[in-house]
């Protein structure tokens, strides 16, 4: 094994060793050993893949490497490898980034906590399994991860496991997980039976010659193969990534700890999907078709969750609502095949929400654990370092120049106005009006938070301070890429050709290249911003967030009262929880009923099991009735038996 | 002259008394084993019969073997018979149904 491998191998390792020592041993080494040991194998794994894998990839040299196999079937090798190049290598960077800073934070957020070591244990063991997922080089691999990560976010939801609504809140997001999962299984399985491997490279260099494969799925209609392939991979990516309709996890994930909804539910886990199409490019290139589902689901999601997060009360339920609609921008940008926008907003939305939902985290605890918007207000006086963080990750998220989610969300609607994909109308229009929903509620939020009155109890207002250090610290250490992440990262990672080789777009979809063409610098960039719609779209929503919160706070009563039939579609969140809960799983209990009323007790036990044994009884019954007991009765039955063979035989012989 | 199809109903009539013993009588149990003896000596009867007209002996030794076999079974049955009467107290046919299901 060369050195590079064994490098490489540690950056998962030490993760996982971490994860080990703090959950075995955790309370033998007592709480700050504990915090120590999982943040220093963090830390190794950041910069190993900052100072070293990155570096090597950018002077070119890749990595696809199988390290073990551990198995066969039949002849394909059940192996664990590394496929090392950019697409991978940014994930890392950023996963162990976030990851570390939500470690240090975890300190502060979670000290007191009976369950202090298990929390360090589960955010190793995510980090870890999140670095297996980016640096899988076959569908295995990816799988392990994929499921791991869905397992650790079950633990983590759960953290808090004498909350009944913590307990709901897990087994939902695993339930509508393996619901996505059983789409990316199956469109594993697809992969398999069409090109008898499951490694990348093999699998995409036979892509193209499978292009015109078709398979008959209903009678009748024959469907390209590709397209099957893509539309599972999809689902599995609509589960992880929380796409319409399988969002509904995400919101109630906020029952766990503020640190993993930042960690997980909005910087990295949830950007598995995203990531995962990405790395499946050479195969979405193929189906136009499986990207206008792509497309126009991403749409779907941007704009009408991000609608929900304008009447949310919670102030994590607001950043989760507004995590969907992002990711939903995402999944825009893959539909549009400008697969390098998509991790690029990945990649400046994991620094801004991870920095966003800290900032709540920094308010929940000053607030003794207070989460509802309503009880908040005029914060900024108290904690000036949070106040400002908020701000620049607020105007990050909404997309003002210069800071970072305006470059990534400008590239993604760009790229959609240039794509030519059935629905891409739809969805430049979604993507549009979300611009100024998203800075309608980041603001409302912010306003709400900071600013006006405060509407805290008195004592608790007696209390208010500033977080300790442990806290800010990583709220200033992701408010500065939050901020420069996007003049850093746009010229490289869009036009640069960073992701040559790791990301395969047909010259006839490439949106991206278009845009380069145009693209003379920042700065030419920004001014450009200003001349086209969503900049002032989002002007706007910042505009009526201050109308309808500082200026004039009777107003958002008095719509909710309005136009109560919007308001209650809103508040319900269009029906989603009710579907899924009174009408699938309802529905579902309602046939187990069925057949176990039915089928189990009146058809198995009943007619089956006891029928037989009551109609053995009745034949016995009636049988008993020829045992006379009389010995004559027993003669006569012999000899008319006699009778009867002899005239029988006597006849036949 | 006697033909031996006279000895023959002769044997058909007493097997069926015998038969008709065995049915008909429900008092008795000592009449049911006479009834057995009658069938044995119906059977006995065709042996001799057959024997005598075809100019065989086997028929006559087996009608010895069914005389000592009968006496003995007699000898049997009435000792059973005597052995239920004591427990029972009767030996009335229509009693004896301990074998009804």
């Amino acid at each position: 094994m060369s050195s590079p491998i064994a490098l490489y191998l540690t950056i998962p390792l030490v993760c996982l060793l971490g994860s080990l020592i703090t959950g075995l041993w955790g309370h033998k080494i007592g709480t700050t050993w504990s915090h120590r040991t999982a943040i220093a194998g963090v830390s190794i794994a950041f910069v190993l893949s900052a100072a070293f894998a990155l570096p090597a990839v950018l002077n070119g040299h890749d990595l696809n490497a199988t390290i073990y196999t551990w198995g066969y079937i039949a002849h394909t090798p059940l192996v664990v490898g590394f496929l090392i190049d950019p697409l991978t290598v940014i994930m890392m960077v950023v996963v162990t980034f976030v990851s570390l800073m939500v470690h240090i934070y975890t300190i502060g957020y979670m000290r007191g906590d009976p369950g202090y070591q298990r929390f360090f244990s589960y955010i190793s063991l995510f980090t870890f399994a999140m670095l297996m997922l980016v640096m899988a080089n076959n569908f295995l691999q990816l799988f392990f991860g994929w499921e791991a990560v869905g397992l650790v976010s079950y633990l983590l939801i759960g953290f808090w496991y004498t909350r009944e609504t913590a307990i709901f809140a897990n087994l939902k997001a695993f339930l509508v997980n393996r619901v996505g999962d059983f789409g990316f299984i199956l469109g594993i399985a697809a992969i398999f039976t069409t090109f008898h491997s499951l490694d990348y490279a093999t699998i995409f260099a036979h892509a193209a010659a499978m292009k015109s494969e078709t398979l008959a799925i209903t009678a009748g209609a024959s469907w390209r193969l590709i397209t099957v392939i893509c539309i599972l991979l999809f689902i599995g990516a609509m589960g992880k990534s929380a796409q319409m309709p399988l969002h509904v996890w995400l919101p109630d994930s906020m029952e766990g700890p503020t640190p993993i909804s930042a960690l997980i539910h909005a910087a990295t886990m949830v950007t598995a999907g995203i990531f995962m199409v990405a790395r499946m490019s050479p195969l979405f290139e193929l189906s136009p078709m499986a990207r206008s589902v792509v497309l126009v689901v991403g749409a779907s999601t941007a704009f009408f969750m991000g609608l929900l997060g304008m009447i949310q009360t919670d102030i994590k339920r607001v950043i989760a609502y507004s995590t969907l609609s992002q990711l939903g921008y995402m999944t825009v940008a893959l539909g549009a095949s400008a697969y390098a926008a998509a991790v690029f907003h990945l990649v400046t939305h994991a620094f801004f929400k991870a920095l966003l939902f800290l900032a709540a985290g920094s308010v929940i605890i000053a607030l003794h654990h207070e989460q509802d918007l309503r009880k908040m207000g005029g914060l900024r006086r108290y904690m000036p370092i949070t106040f400002i963080t908020t701000w620049i990750g607020s105007l990050a998220l909404v997309g003002i120049p210069p800071f970072a989610g305006f470059f990534s969300k400008d590239a993604i609607i760009d790229a959609v106005s240039h794509s030519t994909l059935a629905g891409s109308d739809y969805a430049f229009a979604a993507v549009l009006l979300s611009v100024f929903v998203t800075a309608f509620y980041t603001f409302r939020m912010l306003f709400m938070a900071f600013y006006g009155e405060p509407r805290m109890d008195a004592h608790t207002r007696h209390h208010l301070h500033e977080s300790p250090w442990v806290v800010t610290v990583p709220l200033v250490l992701l408010a500065i890429p939050s901020a420069l992440a996007g003049m850093v990262l746009i010229r490289p990672l869009l036009f640069g050709g960073f992701f040559h080789g790791a990301i395969f777009t047909l010259p006839a979809n490439n949106v991206l290249v278009g845009m380069g063409r145009h693209y003379h610098g920042i700065m030419a960039f920004m001014a450009d911003g200003f001349l086209a719609a969503p900049i002032y779209l989002a002007f706007a929503g910042i505009g009526t967030a201050w109308y309808m919160y500082i200026y004039r706070p009777t107003v958002p009563a008095r719509l909710a009262a309005r136009w109560h039939f919007l308001y209650e579609v809103l508040r319900r969140k269009y029906g989603f929880d009710e579907l899924y809960i009174d009408g699938l799983a309802a529905g579902a209990r309602a046939i187990g009923r069925f057949l176990w009323r039915v089928g189990d007790v009146q058809l198995i036990d009943g007619a089956m099991v006891n029928g037989t044994a009551r109609l053995i009884g009745r034949l016995a019954k009636l049988g008993r009735r020829l045992q006379s007991g009389y010995i004559y009765h027993y003669a006569f039955a012999v000899i008319i038996g006699l009778f009867v063979l002899m005239t029988f035989f006597l006849h036949h012989i | 002259m006697v033909s031996l199809s006279d000895y023959l109903i002769l044997a058909a009539v007493l097997f069926a008394i015998g038969i008709v013993g065995v049915f008909l009588n429900r008092k008795n149990l000592v009449v049911l084993l006479m009834a057995i003896e009658i069938i044995l000596l119906a059977v006995s009867m065709n042996f001799l019969a057959f024997s005598h007209f075809l100019w065989g002996a086997s028929g006559q030794v087996f009608v010895f073997f069914i005389l000592t076999v009968a006496a003995a079974e007699s000898a049997i049955g009435l000792a059973i018979l005597i052995v239920l009467f004591r427990n029972r107290h009767t030996i009335n046919v229509d009693d004896l149904d301990t074998l009804k299901g």
